[in-house]
């Protein structure tokens, strides 16, 4: 695609404390690029809430995030546990994560049904053992 | 003049010598003569305690004015955390470090940034088992000044690192040095505090000889400029370099969750405080490895130089972390070692034994135990001493006699009516 901006990731799982970095990149470039605020704001929220997941809980991944004029498509993968059972876990409070990040305010449960809220598209491929792929789009109004 | 320099002051017109301050201070350390309370400065710790319960405002705080910026050729600011939930409907901490710039300081580097640099120190020297447990932490100087007087066996334990403003003082003067070109004395660093203690930690450091801070501004002092500046900003600077961790620190939790463990306490307020050093002490707190201890409720953001409620604050600070990255400043190599305590942290014997000698001590503590089943345990203050207790250790030491005590005097007074009115 010639008019796309295509950026990677690498998301540590070793170290807690560089998560929210990715998320924040993309938010500075979507800045730079003079695109709405709302969508700049979408996008980094639910970026956010998906990268902290890869970390938490499954030891890090990648992101590929495509950057068109009218929409932002982003993919987060890794090669963690997998999601158990996706239903439960898009239920709002239902966390599996652990105790020590959720002393510095994470594991409300809220991630997985903020992104779907924040976004216009979201699929969740996910195989135990294997890993998880989730496929976001956030169209620019 | 005393040897001890305090922040915390009296403002002896403004004083009625009523006993609210004298109940309040966790150490004992005020006294009432001749109708004007007098702080001891041995064992004042600057808590400010004081300053929050007197009725008539006649305790205050020493700080730094803003005019002595003016001192010098570059000026750089460095925020407390606990500034950045001061400010209703704020949602970018740019808008606050822009408006310090606009009032007249060159550049900005605010304390969240060493915050999670000591955040990641401690994690190290935790993870490399180098630190006596339960560690803990340095960062509140009353609590540091409080544990030197009183608690000998946990001086060990506090954390040999210097707190996030001394270690974002050494990095802003480097990176002034670098920028400029200046000399250090033409560098002017000024961390703008929530607090008398911190005042006093920049006068006179635990950790070292000097500190690299130059002054401490108090918050409630800077305010309204600094608002008036933040409401008429041309454009907002991106200044800020800080993530979660660091400004978490603001409020009491947030330093001990940033270690990423669960085996941790965080106390905050003076009097909860001393109970933990205290059950710490007789060895009734295990299976912790941190402790968070904060001089005041809620966390430096309940710091009585502050404008806002400490609970506001929380809340806007909470507001201000959400969807912000974990930590923004990592550790370098070279940098461990520069943060470091210079000296140990010592007890000071002197402050509150009765004497040297210790058989002398134990006579002395005979005869105060003497004294205080002669006196009448109210505790009501009207002597100028706290307790009943704490009288009998000044009669002892030579300080106060018993006529002093008005209930005493009121009994001898009755007596000599007694005899008198038999004599009629």
């Amino acid at each position: 695609m010639s008019n796309a901006i295509h950026l990677h990731y690498e998301v540590s799982g070793e170290d807690f404390t560089r998560a929210g970095e990715a998320s924040g990149a993309v938010k500075k470039r979507l800045k730079s690029l003079g695109f709405n605020s709302d969508a700049i704001r979408r996008v980094a929220i639910a970026m956010y809430e998906a990268e902290i997941n890869m970390v938490i809980h499954a030891d890090g991944g990648y992101c590929d995030v495509d950057i068109y004029p009218d929409r932002i498509e982003i993919l987060l993968a890794d090669h963690g546990p997998g999601i158990a059972d996706v239903d439960k876990a898009m239920q709002e409070g239902f966390s599996t994560a652990p105790d020590n990040v959720r002393n510095l305010g994470f594991g409300a449960g809220m991630g997985l049904p903020n992104i779907k809220k924040y976004t216009d598209e979201m699929r969740i491929e996910t195989t135990i053992g294997v890993g998880t792929n989730l496929y976001l789009t956030v169209k620019v109004a | 003049m005393s040897k001890y320099f305090h922040s915390v002051e009296l403002k002896a017109d403004l004083c009625c010598g009523c006993t609210n301050c004298l109940k309040r201070c966790p150490t004992e350390a005020i006294r009432v003569h001749g109708g004007k309370a007098k702080i001891l400065s041995e064992r004042c710790i600057d808590c400010g305690e004081c300053i929050r319960i007197c009725p008539h405002h006649a305790k205050t705080a020493h700080s730094t004015t803003f005019d002595e910026i003016k001192k010098y050729k570059y000026r750089v600011a460095i925020p407390a955390p606990a500034l950045f939930g001061q400010f209703n409907h704020l949602d970018n901490i740019d808008i606050v470090l822009t408006g310090l710039k606009k009032i007249g300081f060159d550049s900005v580097f605010e304390v969240s940034r060493g915050a999670e640099l000591v955040s990641e120190a401690t994690r190290k020297l935790i993870k490399e088992n180098k630190l006596k447990k339960p560690i803990i932490s340095s960062a509140c100087p009353a609590v540091v000044r409080l544990i030197k007087i009183r608690f000998p066996e946990l001086c060990n334990n506090v954390m040999p690192l210097k707190a996030p403003m001394e270690v974002s003082a050494k990095i802003a003067r480097q990176e002034a040095r670098e920028a400029t070109g200046l000399p250090d004395e033409d560098i002017g660093v000024f961390f703008i505090t929530p607090c008398p203690a911190k005042v006093t930690e920049v006068h006179s450091p635990n950790y070292a000889e000097k500190s690299a801070v130059n002054g401490a501004i108090a918050i409630s002092k800077i305010y309204p400029e600094l608002t008036h500046a933040m409401d008429h900003l041309d454009e907002v600077e991106t200044i800020a370099h800080s993530g979660l961790m660091g400004i978490g620190w603001a409020t009491s939790g947030g330093e001990a969750a940033a270690m990423l463990g669960d085996k941790y306490l965080a106390a905050d307020g003076i009097e909860n405080v001393i109970r933990v050093l205290e059950e710490l002490e007789d060895d009734h707190i295990r299976d912790v490895e941190f402790i968070e201890l904060n001089a005041c409720s809620g966390g430096c953001v309940g710091g009585v130089l502050t404008v806002e409620n400490p609970y506001v604050a929380q809340a806007r600070i909470h507001t201000l972390r959400k969807y912000m990255p974990v930590s923004m400043n990592h550790l370098e190599e070279r940098q461990l070692d520069m943060m470091m305590w210079e000296n140990e942290l010592e007890y000071d014997a002197d402050i509150f034994r009765l004497d040297e000698d210790i058989v002398k001590a134990m006579s002395m503590m005979a005869e105060m135990e003497e004294i205080l089943s002669g006196l009448p345990g109210l505790d009501c203050g009207s002597c100028g001493a706290p307790t009943c207790r704490a009288m009998a250790e000044d009669m002892v030491r030579g300080k106060a006699k018993e006529s002093d005590c008005i209930h005493r005097l009121k009994a001898k007074i009755q007596n000599v009516y007694d005899q008198l009115k038999n004599t009629i």
